[in-house]
């Protein structure tokens, strides 16, 4: 596998997956306990794992055998593989390249055409029901799904294939978690997300657009570690990373509870870093782990660069209405308003009208009462 | 429909229905009222007009002699969650911002900690108050079901709010549109119940204290 | 993938670092550091924070720094890229910084224990040592 080679430079031989222990191939590279244990505490770290756990995992991984993994890429952007492979520290993302075995990926390997198609073919074969399946992007569902097609496949097609094999399945971006921008309103191509089609694979979404590279790694350190997912939220997300909402985790957190907002982009507030809620940060609603993994080498997350969170690691965030109207706001504008109060005016007018007539009628129908009549 | 998905419908469509539904029945509801209208009254006021209709909107709103002594929790508890309600409504950012949104009106909100605490205790009185309505023989004969949809209605949007803001029950997404929901279904239920007196109580103090006045018994 | 003289602290541009507020999230660590250090003092439990997962406001971490010190010992070790250990002013409160080869922090953790985990030598690494050791006396 060619691809290899982009990513495992530190790497002078590669094994076949499945064979190996990771364990074997460090003594190999001539890495000390000491290191690996070193980098074991990052993985821990990455993991959002408790930080003593650090020899527990270095313990678990040197047992491990590095499982092959297929990347599926669909109606997608590659912002997600950007994610990754830019991702900040390289070096900690090629340890974890060198524990996985990746066996297709169609940006990222050098063959292509049927060589390409083959080493996806030899790998669903020879790891039948043990193999990883990574998809990046949605899958589009109208009219057979024609709309996105690789090597003549539809993507719900070469889906339904590869899932069939797979050990678990690992939905990477809000596109394949979630359907994502694809499937926003009004959704022309029927985009579904993977757990749409596939209902008999354990299942793991990481959302976001793109999601944090290192939950990427993470999760494919933890199944690495721990030969299984980690525990999941009611959306199909690893809690570690998805447990608590941006808001929850949020520097500026101490604003919101003292009333201070930011009112504009460039008032006082916003200068003195307050909170950006009324600007339409979505960070309440959002379960991520930016404000605290944080993004480019841990540099900053966007409210720390002074702009609302947009919510990309939710379902529908597209449809969300503005990403600058703040969540107590109205999400669309209200249409039926001016209808309403003409028609509620007119219904008072004609009611009133109404018992006008009917005092009126009333009283010309009112006889008056004389003494002749009392005495009848 | 996941959680996100029905935040977004209750701050779409769901508020413009609502809103929609509330502003058409408000001012169907107060042309007919204020069109009812009386026959001129030709006779000289015996107290000058005005007057007792401004003096009654304050003498209504304390208790009669004895009055207090005989209900104090309705007194007592009543002001408390009223003025609870006022400040959780019109002095929270969040809302405010929503009505700046819809009226292009704002004024300085009070900290999430101090509508925190307002909230729990206007919870808290509004339970005495549906204690006392139930114990207590007469007021429970007076009461409908109107009355305790009444409480309900007002109730739900305090307590969703108040689990939403500390992140209690449900997660904050589903809290937040249950809140916004409720709110909704307050709005749509307000100018048809018991509760238009939100609308119509200072009207109708200054009313009946004018008509009393011009027909000399000022208060 | 690597970037020699690429790194984000190699552009020339740096940004005005507001200056210090405190929004309490270091009272609320250092707290929690007390906490660890008196099992600490009390047992011999030892314990870590990570601070990869902890909230910080801009110039809250370097205040952090400045409050926790340099203490007596500073330990640097070189497994994968650098490390970086040293004994705050209050012993028994280590700060513990792993780089990478390229010089990005991976792990930065605080550690309260009579002496951190990375330091003491491996029993694996031990064993491969005495094997080279008595290869090279067998020679």
């Amino acid at each position: 596998m060619t691809d290899h080679e982009t990513l495992n430079r530190e790497t002078p031989a590669l094994e076949i997956a499945g064979q190996k222990t990771l364990g074997d191939s460090l003594v190999q590279q001539g890495i000390s306990r000491r290191g690996f244990l070193k980098f074991c505490t990052a993985m821990a770290s990455l993991m959002a794992l408790p930080p003593g756990t650090a020899s527990a995992i270095a313990e678990a991984l040197i047992k491990a055998k590095r499982p092959s993994v297929i990347w599926l890429s669909f109606q997608e952007c590659t912002g997600c593989t950007e994610s990754l492979t830019r991702s900040y520290s390289p070096t900690l993302e090629n340890m974890i390249f060198n524990m996985i075995s990746l066996d297709y990926h169609h940006t990222l390997q050098a063959a292509s055409g049927y060589g390409a198609e083959k080493s996806r073919e030899d790998a669903m074969k020879n790891f039948y029901g043990k193999y990883l399946l990574v998809v990046d992007g949605s899958i589009p569902t109208h009219d057979g799904g024609v709309y996105s097609t690789i090597a003549g496949r539809t993507n719900l097609d070469l889906l339904q294939d590869v899932a069939k094999g797979a050990a678990a399945i690992i939905a990477v971006g809000t596109c394949s978690s979630f359907g994502g921008i694809p499937n926003a309103n009004p959704n022309p191509t029927g985009a579904v997300a993977v757990s749409d089609i596939i209902k008999d694979k354990p299942i793991v979404n990481i959302s976001g657009c793109p999601p944090i590279p290192a939950v990427i790694t993470g999760v494919l350190a933890h199944y690495l570690t721990f030969g299984a997912l980690p525990e999941l939220d009611d959306l199909g997300r690893p809690k570690s990373f998805y447990g608590q909402t941006i808001h929850d985790r949020c520097y500026r957190r101490p604003f919101y509870d003292q009333g201070k907002f930011a009112k504009t982009f460039d008032d006082e507030g916003a200068r003195n870093g307050w909170c950006l809620f009324e600007l339409g940060c979505k960070g309440p609603t959002t379960h991520n782990a930016c404000a605290t993994t944080k993004w480019n080498g841990g540099t900053s997350f966007p409210i720390e660069s002074g702009h609302g969170c947009l919510g990309c690691s939710e379902p529908h965030f597209w449809d969300a209405g503005s990403f600058y109207s703040a969540l107590s706001m109205p999400a669309s504008p209200l249409k039926l308003t001016t209808g309403a109060a003409v028609v509620g005016a007119a219904a008072g007018v004609a009611v009133s009208i109404a018992n006008r007539v009917k005092k009126n009628a009333a009283k010309s129908a009112h006889e008056k009462a004389t003494i002749a009549d009392l005495e009848k | 429909m996941d959680a996100d998905l029905f935040l977004t419908w209750v701050r779409g469509t769901g508020l413009n229905i609502s809103i929609g539904i509330f502003l058409l029945g408000m001012l169907w509801r107060l042309f007919e009222i204020y069109s009812l209208g009386r026959k001129p009254d030709l006779a000289v006021p015996r107290h000058r007009a005005g007057a007792s209709g401004l003096h009654t909107l304050f003498r209504r709103s304390v208790p009669p002699p004895g009055m207090f002594k005989r209900s104090p929790v309705s007194y007592v508890a009543g002001y408390v969650f009223h003025i609870g309600l006022f400040i959780i409504v019109f002095l929270f950012a969040q809302h405010i911002k929503l009505i700046q949104e819809l009226t292009g009106l704002s004024w300085p909100a009070l900290p999430a900690q101090f509508i925190d605490a307002t909230a729990v205790v206007t919870l808290a009185t509004m339970l005495l108050v549906l204690a006392e309505r139930i114990n207590k023989p007469v007021k429970r004969f007076l009461s409908t079901f109107g009355d305790y949809a009444g409480w309900a209605l007002t109730f739900l949007p305090v307590l969703t709010g108040y689990l939403a803001n500390r992140h209690l029950l449900l997660a904050y997404t589903a809290m937040l549109a249950l809140h916004i929901l409720s709110v909704e279904l307050l709005l749509i239920f307000l100018p048809f119940t018991k509760l238009m007196h939100a609308f119509t109580l200072w009207g109708s103090r200054w009313y009946n204290g004018d008509v009393n006045g011009r027909k000399g018994v000022p208060t | 993938m690597s970037r020699p003289g690429n790194q984000f602290n190699d552009i020339p541009i740096h940004t005005h670092v507001a200056e210090a507020r405190s929004v309490g999230n270091i009272r609320a660590l250092l707290a929690e550091i007390v906490a660890r250090l008196e099992k600490l003092d009390a047992s011999g439990e030892s314990g870590m924070i990570d601070l990869h997962s902890l909230p910080f406001a801009p110039g809250e971490y370097e205040q952090l720094r400045q409050t926790l010190g340099q203490g007596e010992v500073s330990v640097r070790i070189e497994a994968i890229g650098p490390s970086e250990i040293n004994e705050t002013r209050f012993p028994g409160v280590w700060w513990v910084t792993h780089y990478n080869v390229e010089g990005d922090i991976i792990a930065d953790t605080i550690e309260i224990a009579w002496i951190p985990e990375i330091i003491p030598s491996q029993p694996e690494d031990v064993h491969a040592g005495l094997e080279k050791l008595q290869a090279k006396l067998n020679e």
